[in-house]
């Protein structure tokens, strides 16, 4: 590996030590990390891996100063991070470049802020924009590039400083799946060939095989509220080959410990429902869900597929695939257990029926086990108008959750409503009612 | 300039240069000799401006003609005089606004009173203000006009330059943290850059509305005081006095010809080195372009010499950058008590209601209920105009908007000019009005009021025509295939289509007419007075005779009216149009 790294590897101190981090907002109503413990040592890729709103990126900017977390330490070199650390240097998923400076400019950018000389900026820019592919792109404007070469950018800006410690923010997933191979096969490259002046690398992702490809440990994070599910050793020798049986058999057991969680709360009894309504639902079009259904259903999975071979044969990662499962799972349709997923009885009888017979099996999964659901029905069949302003409910949710997530879920429940056809919803008067326009 | 091109390029091309062929070209020849003229002409205006007030009566504005560009010279440095207050006090209040919680409590609300405050009413108090300020120099009265200006121009530039500090992307404001950019280096690296295409459209809008006020307060009569200035505004206040058709003639021409230098020189530069700041990932398909920009890209001298400025901004750039940072840039503002936010709202609001009191106070001393009645019926009257006068403006320009609009070609050739048209200052073209008034008697209630939307109808077109060269052909294709009605083809497709344009226009139209009613209900040709009844007869009346009572009560129940008007119609239809209609 890293020569470079190995002389820094023998001191004794880690490069990044997070200690019982939480980090929540309204006065601990809602809580994004809760005690979350990491280190970074020197000469080591981590990623950490996990759906989207498991704080990982919130734990990234703990480290980079750019959030101050609730609670917990996180030093960096064995001091306590303040501000932002001269040694850290980050990469953003949106490449996060100033369009209105040309590349050179932008790489120029963190060296101007430490007061560096016009001339030595311009010689030691001009160095990170050749190790990173970037010749001859230097008075072109980020409008003028493609993705990839945005990223390069990105990269490039991010290394000029010299960090000792790189941070990378979903740094491919902007990117289009040739382009992202082609990027994370050079950075590996730069990286074991140590021809980069950085120490270590964490990164946030949430594709497993590229977790998977480029690291040396994986902290597997869970959601609502983030926290470290385990942690996975990757021992395989780089560079690491995608269809490698013991490559297969990691990504395969990552799959399994993500999908192995909490089972979904189910209510009590039908007839019981206000203690429930507090669930942030997932907003995934009834599109997706019955297409999911049917590729299940069908050859040659035929009712049980196994994630990761599905995963790749649909082109989804897990923050597109996840969703659309996990909201399977919630409707009973499906069951998510050990990297499968099994369609339920309703789940085939779905996949087999006509348009409306499918609307009236979805309305039924959606009043059985969707509480929110079961108790806007309930409110609206109650009232003798049969109809109830949105914001009865809105304010009914924001006793449980953010403003943001009652209007998310609001939202999600809308069209799953309006599908089933189970209630409606008129955007000029902002009321829930039960009669359809006909 | 903010960004000089600083790449290798331009480097290399600087070596070449310095191995002995600095041969400056003939774009540098050409660029130069404009350069240098304008800074002549500027430096003489400059001088001229701050001669003694005597020479105002000694020297007193004559119809020659020969004087005419002196004047249009004198009248453009009154222009960029306001224009840089204005950017100054942009960036100082904007900021103060976006980055402190409890100057924009007051910032911003301030702000949206003061533009709808007639800028014309200011004038009153400004003018004895300045010339107390500066005895015995035409400063004072400069400085009174240049207000004039800059109260026309400076709100709505604030606000856009507060709304893009508020809204400047995540991430780009993390990188800047993380690499801890200096709030010097943040303002000129992120924020400026990422106003600047707001700021400068909004400083277009302004500079429009500034030519208006700089004809209307060059010659200004405050009670016994009288102040020309030398200017476009006071040649044709005296060639109306003198009844000279052709001094009002010469000054069309003369005011033409500015804006067209105007636009020319400095705006479509501007725009055109401005492109790079808009923050679209995607190159677009339709540079603005500018001869003067591609000449002063294209010289070799003027880069050389503008080396040395760019690395004197370089190094302005770097002023205590790289020390070692101590405070944490966070996020989130450090909690502050809420017991303090609490006392400094009841302090406001406190300074508020004593600033009403004695308003009231003063008023009451000498108007009665009977003024204040007055002045509602005459605003009441001029509100009447204005909704009349934008919806006939609206039927007349909406359906050419859109036809000129749908036709690229067209539209291309159609939309400087509205622009153009827009900028050009109606009261010097209003005259013209005011002798076919006198010559046919008709009524000066009715045909004045023509005058209050001649320069803002413009609004409404140049917006229409951008609305609707902005609707997407494939929901045209679809009309088209369902061979829509020409009705259910205006309701269902166009019109929802160009709406949130058209909502922009017409507001700016609709303030724009408030505010020349003050100069449009009052006009006169020689010893001919006409006069219609309205709010902005009474404040032009009082204004005349120094009646400081009226012109407060009349200023306090326009700024009303105006507000009213905006919250109850503009707001919620653009709230609508934001919601509904927006196509993107």
């Amino acid at each position: 590996m890293n020569e470079f790294v190995t002389a820094t590897a023998a001191n004794a101190v880690p490069l990044v030590e997070v200690k019982s981090v939480c980090q929540s907002y309204d006065e601990g109503q809602f809580v994004v990390l809760d005690d979350v413990a990491l280190t970074l040592n020197a000469g080591e890729i981590v990623g950490l891996l996990g759906r989207s709103g498991s704080g990982k990126s919130t734990l990234l900017r703990s480290i980079a100063g750019l959030i101050q977390p609730t609670s917990g330490s996180i030093t960096f070199e064995g001091k306590p991070v303040v501000g932002t650390p001269d040694g850290i240097s980050m990469v953003f998923q949106s490449f996060a470049l100033f369009p209105w400076l040309t590349v050179l400019q932008n790489v120029e950018l963190g060296l101007e802020a430490r007061g560096i000389e016009s001339a030595e900026r311009r010689k030691r820019a001009l160095e990170a924009i050749d190790l990173i592919g970037l010749d001859g792109f230097e008075s072109a404007y980020p409008k003028e590039l493609s993705g990839g070469m945005r990223q390069r950018v990105g990269l490039a800006r991010a290394l000029v400083v010299h960090p000792k410690v790189l941070l990378m923010d979903e740094p491919f997933s902007a990117l289009d799946v040739l382009t992202a191979e082609t990027l994370r096969t050079d950075l590996l490259d730069l990286w074991s060939e140590g021809r980069m002046p950085i120490e270590s690398i964490l990164m946030v992702t949430h594709n497993i095989e590229e977790a998977v490809l480029m690291c040396d440990r994986v902290l597997i994070f869970s959601s609502n509220p983030g926290r470290v599910a385990a942690e996975i050793r990757i021992d395989l020798p780089q560079p690491r080959d995608r269809l490698d049986p013991a490559f297969r058999a990691l990504v395969e057991d990552i799959y399994e410990r993500m999908t192995a969680r909490k089972p979904v709360a189910e209510p009590a009894h039908a007839g019981v429902v206000e203690a429930d309504i507090d669930m942030v639902l997932p907003r995934v079009s009834t599109n997706l869900l019955s297409g999911l259904i049917e590729t299940i259903a069908a050859e040659p999975y035929r009712g049980k597929a196994d994630l990761p071979p599905l995963a790749a044969s649909l082109q989804l990662e897990i923050d597109d695939l996840f969703p659309i499962a996990e909201s399977l799972q919630l409707l009973h349709f499906a069951e998510l257990a050990e990297g499968d997923i099994q369609l339920t009885e309703a789940g085939m009888r779905f996949a087999e029926a006509e348009v409306d017979e499918r609307k009236g099996l979805f309305a039924d999964q959606l009043v059985a086990h969707v509480p929110l659901a079961a108790h806007m029905r309930r409110v609206l069949d109650e009232r003798p108008s049969h109809e109830a302003p949105a914001r009865r409910f809105r304010e009914e949710l924001e006793e449980h959750m953010s403003e943001e997530n009652a209007e998310y879920t609001l939202r999600a429940i809308t069209s799953w409503a309006r599908y089933a056809e189970l209630f409606a919803y008129d955007e000029k008067t902002d009321m829930f009612t039960l009669e359809n326009p006909s | 300039m903010i960004f000089l091109p600083h790449n290798r390029e331009s480097l290399s091309e600087a070596a070449t240069l310095s191995r002995g062929r600095i041969v400056p070209n003939v774009y540098d020849i050409l660029a130069l000799s404009i350069m240098a003229a304008v800074f002549v002409l500027l430096a003489h205006a400059a001088i001229a401006m701050r001669g003694s007030i005597e020479l105002l009566s000694t020297a007193p504005v004559t119809l020659d003609p020969a004087n005419l560009p002196e004047y249009a010279l004198r009248t453009t440095l009154r222009m960029f005089a306001a224009i840089i207050a204005s950017l100054i006090f942009t960036f100082v209040v904007a900021t103060l606004a976006a980055k402190s919680r409890r100057a924009e409590m007051v910032i911003i609300p301030a702000l949206d009173i003061l533009q709808s405050v007639p800028v014309l009413g200011f004038l009153t108090f400004t003018v004895t203000f300045f010339l107390g300020l500066f005895p015995g120099s035409q400063l004072g009265a400069e400085c009174a006009s240049i207000f004039a200006i800059f109260t026309a121009q400076a709100w709505n530039m604030t606000f856009s330059f507060y709304q893009s500090l508020r809204t400047v992307p995540r991430d780009l404001d993390e990188v800047s943290r993380g690499f801890g950019l200096t709030s010097w280096q943040r303002f000129w690296r992120l924020e400026a850059p990422f106003a600047a295409p707001g700021l400068i459209w909004n400083t277009m809008m302004s500079m429009s509305g500034g030519w208006f006020f700089v004809v209307a307060s060059e010659a200004i009569t405050v009670g016994d005081t009288t102040v020309e200035l030398p200017g476009i505004g006071s040649w044709l206040a005296l060639a109306i006095s003198k009844e000279n058709f052709v001094a009002v003639g010469w000054a069309v021409l003369a005011m033409a010809i500015l804006i067209l230098l105007y636009d020319q020189l400095l705006f479509r530069p501007i725009v055109a080195w401005a492109d790079k700041f808009r923050a679209e990932q995607t190159a677009s398909q339709q540079k603005p372009r500018s001869w003067i920009y591609d000449l002063l890209r294209r010289t070799r001298m003027l880069k050389l010499i503008g080396m040395p400025l760019a690395a004197a901004w370089d190094r302005l750039m770097l002023v205590g950058a790289g020390r070692k940072r101590k405070a944490p840039a966070l996020a989130e503002p450090r909690p502050t008590s809420k017991l303090a936010d609490r006392l400094w709202l009841v302090f406001i609001v406190l300074m508020a209601a004593a600033g009403a009191v004695v308003t009231v106070l003063y008023i009451r001393r000498t108007l009665g209920w009977a003024d204040v009645a007055e002045v509602f019926g005459g605003g009441l009257a001029t509100l009447v105009r204005v909704a009349v006068l934008v919806a006939l403006a609206s039927l007349i320009w909406v359906p050419i908007g859109v036809w000129v609009g749908l036709r690229p070609a067209v539209a291309q050739k159609v939309q400087p000019v509205a622009q153009f048209l827009a900028a050009f200052p109606a009261n010097v073209l209003f005259p013209f009005v005011v002798i076919a008034i006198v010559a046919t008697g008709a009524s000066p209630n009715v045909w004045l009021s023509p005058l209050m939307i001649l320069g803002t109808q413009w609004y409404i077109l140049f917006n229409v025509i951008a609305g609707a060269s902005a609707f997407p052909s494939d929901l045209r294709e679809v009309a088209s295939v369902f061979k829509l009605s020409s009705w259910n083809w205006w309701t269902k497709v166009m019109l929802p289509g160009i709406f949130p344009y058209y909502v922009t226009g017409a507001l700016t139209a609709t303030g724009g007419s408030w505010n020349a009613s003050i100069v449009a209900e009052v006009a006169s040709w020689g010893n001919t007075h006409l006069e219609a009844y309205g709010l902005g007869a009474y404040i032009a009346k009082a204004t005349e005779a120094g009646d400081f009572p009226r012109v407060v009560l009349g200023i306090a129940v326009m700024s009303l009216f105006v507000t009213m008007f905006n919250r109850l119609l503009w707001r919620p239809l653009y709230v609508f149009a934001e919601r509904r209609l927006r196509l993107d």
